[in-house]
């Protein structure tokens, strides 16, 4: 096999040592195993040791390497190297601090998750064993329990980069969706309450770059738009 | 060098399944906790497993705890601990409900109630016959159960320290445990935890070796710091080689795959389990599987054009049941063996998984070591959870679901001894002993100002090798010899890791400077554990110990039915008994017997 050289160009920013960030021009040579973007960034890694980035499970379930890779949001792990025109260019997700290089800082992201109650509200005792609920009903779960809170969705969308502080974003929105439509919660109604409010919810102006850049390929969009519709039929 | 010091009741280091099913307990009783991880709760490695987790619901098949507990103590090789055993499987369908109700979104039977497949090794009526005892959420289980937790510790209001490393278990003169050190990642400073109980949820190691399941951050942190304070490490020779790793990228295909009806082929074509397993045949245990793997593709029946994988097929189940019940083993499937398994089998090997030993804990989570007579004395102030403890659930071989259940029990139980401990005043605030941070900033100093060290990177590639190549699925008594050697050489260059990113800032390579620290004390522990241990029993099979009328298996019951302890300072050996009682006295005890499924 002919020898593999990948260009890249990467954001750098080390507040520690630099005055203010620059873009890396560097090259690593792959070896054949190497086959997603991130294991040409950790072989990269082994050659300037100062390059910093997340990763754990190295197969799109953790949600730890989401970067912005040649313009568009996605995992690092889940990239196919050799699909990327070169130079790679990678800069850390828009819109949120940058603590380091490809590091981020996602407070805000975290803080608007935990702002919809992202957990089951259902004050009755529960029962002795688990509670009933249908196949149908279930289903209703797929497309939005699967989330990685990543943020490649909100990090791509306009809407969240002007109120990161006001507009929950399409990862919130989507968590928000997947309880409301459990029927093991009943806080519909204090959920939709929750959302009522011109930034909360109605900032999104159905631009879809969420589901455009969703590494797990779910659909926040239609999970929003099924928010709207209950918060219009709800007012009727 | 002022230190900043925090102080709290309980200090929870890894926040996984079982950190963040003890955090529950602590937080919702109201005792002040800090949960310290590396890495964001919901990137612990828990989220990776897929197939499921086990409880005797009978939903589907009739089933019972008995046969579980059977199943599972057969499954040890009988080096399970009985009582452990016992509490776990009793309690199993506890806190699966309990999880329903936290929210977890499992997959339902038609009557409503939770979704059941089968899983290796797990039987009805003590090894009849295949059962329906993996609870799951598609084959996204250990995703849907740690979003769960999480979402419940949101609730519950329970402090995280997100991106905290911790360094060093911090013991008095005692030997108590009373706080640990850890560096913050944004700021790379050290602080001092002081706390009246320490519970570790951190984890496995499976990046001792070169080709692995795990998350780069399986480091074994716990096990590692536990090791250098002194605790000794409980049977360390026993890691699971998961069957069905995709060949060439490690990455987890779940066993539910063949508990849908997946089937395992060698280059024949030919369902070779039904040589090795004739009665449980793809779903026998996963040590059994993978050896009888292994075998195939030595004997020149392997796959490809190197023969040196098999396949796993299901191309003959429908597109609609792949779909519906093994979605994130398409995706996984495409993305990194370039197949879609609903048209093409799936190229599998056996890739190291799952640590079975770790930090001797009693079923309560207390962290016990031999002291006097009694080589089950409690630690005060440690406990100990998940992956990171052996319990011993797991004995010589873990079966599927049950590291679910076994983060989701011991969590739960290590969490409410801490609160017993701590309201009935058992536990105090100890005082800090002088030097408290000393050993974990000497640790720091030395990386610092280390000049023409050794390489981490270059280090940890001889340790994965070398463990890949002396402790592997079947073992050799010469290679396990040379391996004491190798490794020990290994661990001398890891004393002078040299970095050369000096920053103070979410500084990575610092971060896995200290995580190579860890893994090769789990590394000595796993060779100079196996090196000693001359018999074969569950993951440990080795060429000297072969099967014999007279020892069945290689298994050697009259010498080796015993705990390893392995103490890092002069790499010494000990054994403790393995506890063959239950831990209720109506309940028999599953008699020794030969291991065949």
């Amino acid at each position: 096999m002919s020898k593999r050289t990948v260009q890249f160009k990467i954001y750098r920013y080390d507040p520690d040592r630099d005055e203010k960030p620059y873009m890396q021009d560097i090259s690593v040579d792959l070896e054949p195993s190497d086959k997603k973007l991130l294991d040409a960034l950790v072989r990269l890694k082994v050659k300037d040791d100062s390059t910093s980035f997340r990763r754990s499970c190295r197969e799109g379930v953790c949600g730890s390497d989401a970067m912005n890779i040649n313009g568009k949001n996605g995992l690092a792990c889940l990239t196919d190297v050799d699909s990327l025109p070169q130079p790679i260019v990678l800069r850390p997700l828009p819109g949120l601090p940058v603590i380091r290089d490809l590091i981020v800082d996602m407070t805000q992201f975290f803080k608007q998750y935990n702002s919809i109650k992202p957990y089951l509200v259902n004050d009755n005792p529960p029962p002795e064993r688990e509670r009933l609920q249908s196949p149908e009903e279930r289903e209703e779960l797929n497309g939005l329990y699967e989330c990685i809170l990543c943020a490649c969705c909100s990090t791509s969308c306009p809407s969240f980069w002007w109120n990161p502080d006001k507009f929950v974003g399409p990862a919130g929105l989507l968590a928000a969706y997947r309880f409301i439509a459990d029927t093991r919660d009943e806080a519909t109604n204090e959920r939709l309450d929750n959302l009522e409010d011109p930034y909360r919810l109605f900032r999104c102006h159905t631009i879809m770059n969420c589901v455009d850049v969703c590494p797990k390929s779910l659909n926040p969009t239609r999970a929003i738009g099924k928010i709207k519709d209950m918060m219009v039929r709800r007012a009727v | 060098m002022k230190i900043a010091k925090h102080t709290y009741d309980a200090v929870i280091v890894g926040a996984g399944g079982a950190g963040l099913r003890a955090a529950l307990q602590l937080s919702e009783s109201g005792l002040k906790t800090a949960v310290l991880t590396k890495v964001f709760p919901t990137r612990s490695h828990t989220v990776a497993a897929q197939g499921g987790v086990a409880a005797s619901l009978g939903n589907s098949t009739e089933d019972n705890w008995h046969w579980h507990m059977y199943d599972t103590v057969k499954g040890s090789d009988w080096l399970g601990d009985q009582d452990a055993i016992e509490f776990m499987c009793r309690k199993a369908n506890e806190v699966v409900v309990e999880l329903e109700h936290y929210g977890m979104p499992f997959d339902r039977l038609d009557n409503g109630k939770i979704y059941q497949r089968p899983f290796g090794g797990h039987s009805q009526n003590y090894g009849q016959s295949p059962v329906s005892r993996s609870c799951a959420a598609a084959d996204r289980t250990g995703h849907a159960m740690l979003h769960a937790l999480y979402q419940r510790n949101v609730r519950a209001k329970t402090q995280f320290f997100v991106e905290w490393m911790a360094l060093d278990l911090i013991r008095d003169a005692d030997g108590d445990v009373v706080g640990v050190t850890a560096m913050e990642m944004e700021t790379g400073e050290v602080s001092i935890f002081h706390a009246k109980a320490v519970i570790f949820a951190t984890g496995g190691a499976g990046r001792i070796y070169y080709s692995s399941t795990n998350a780069f951050i399986n480091t074994g942190d716990g096990v590692g710091m536990a090791a250098r304070a002194g605790v000794p490490l409980e049977d360390m020779e026993f890691w699971q080689f998961h069957p069905t790793g995709v060949a060439g990228a490690g990455v987890l295909i779940t066993e539910g795959v063949r508990g849908e009806g997946g089937i395992l082929r060698n280059a024949a074509g030919e369902r070779f389990m039904e040589r090795y397993a004739p009665n449980l045949k793809d779903l026998a245990s996963r040590d059994v599987v993978s050896r009888s793997m292994v075998t195939e593709i030595n004997e020149g029946r392997g796959c490809g054009p190197d023969k040196d994988h098999v396949l796993l097929d299901i191309t003959h189940l429908s597109p609609e049941t792949i779909m519906k019940r093994l979605p994130g083993i398409r995706e996984i499937s495409i993305q990194f063996a370039g197949i879609d398994p609903i048209k093409a089998p799936i190229p599998v090997v056996p890739t190291c998984h799952y640590q079975m030993g770790g930090i001797p804990t009693n079923y309560k989570g207390q962290v016990v070591a031999p002291k006097g007579d009694n080589s089950n004395t409690p630690v005060t102030g440690f406990y100990a959870a998940g992956e990171c403890a052996c319990a011993s659930v797991h004995g010589a071989n873990r079966l599927g679901t049950n590291s679910l259940l076994d983060l989701l029990v011991f969590g739960k139980s290590a969490g409410e001894t801490v609160v017993e401990d701590i309201q009935s005043g058992n536990l105090r605030l100890k005082p800090l002993p002088d030097n408290a941070a000393d050993f974990s900033l000497a640790r720091m100093a030395r990386l610092e100002n280390q000049k023409d060290g050794t390489n981490v990177h270059e280090v940890r590639l001889a340790m994965q090798r070398t463990m890949q190549k002396h402790a592997g699925v079947f073992r050799f008594s010469e290679l396990l010899q040379q391996g004491v050697t190798a490794i020990l050489e290994v661990a001398e260059q890891a004393k002078t890791t040299e970095i050369k990113d000096k920053s103070m800032v979410w500084n990575t390579a610092r971060m896995e400077a200290l995580e190579l620290d860890n893994l090769i004390e789990v590394a000595k522990a796993t060779m100079i554990s196996a090196e000693a241990r001359k018999e074969s029993r569950g993951a440990h099979v080795r060429d000297d110990a072969p099967d014999t009328p007279e020892f069945p298996n290689g298994r050697r019951d009259d010498e080796w039915l015993k705990h390893t302890l392995w103490y890092s300072e002069g790499n010494r050996l000990d054994y403790k008994p393995v506890n063959l009682q239950p831990m209720s006295e109506s309940v028999d005890p599953i008699a020794l017997a030969t291991r065949t499924y």
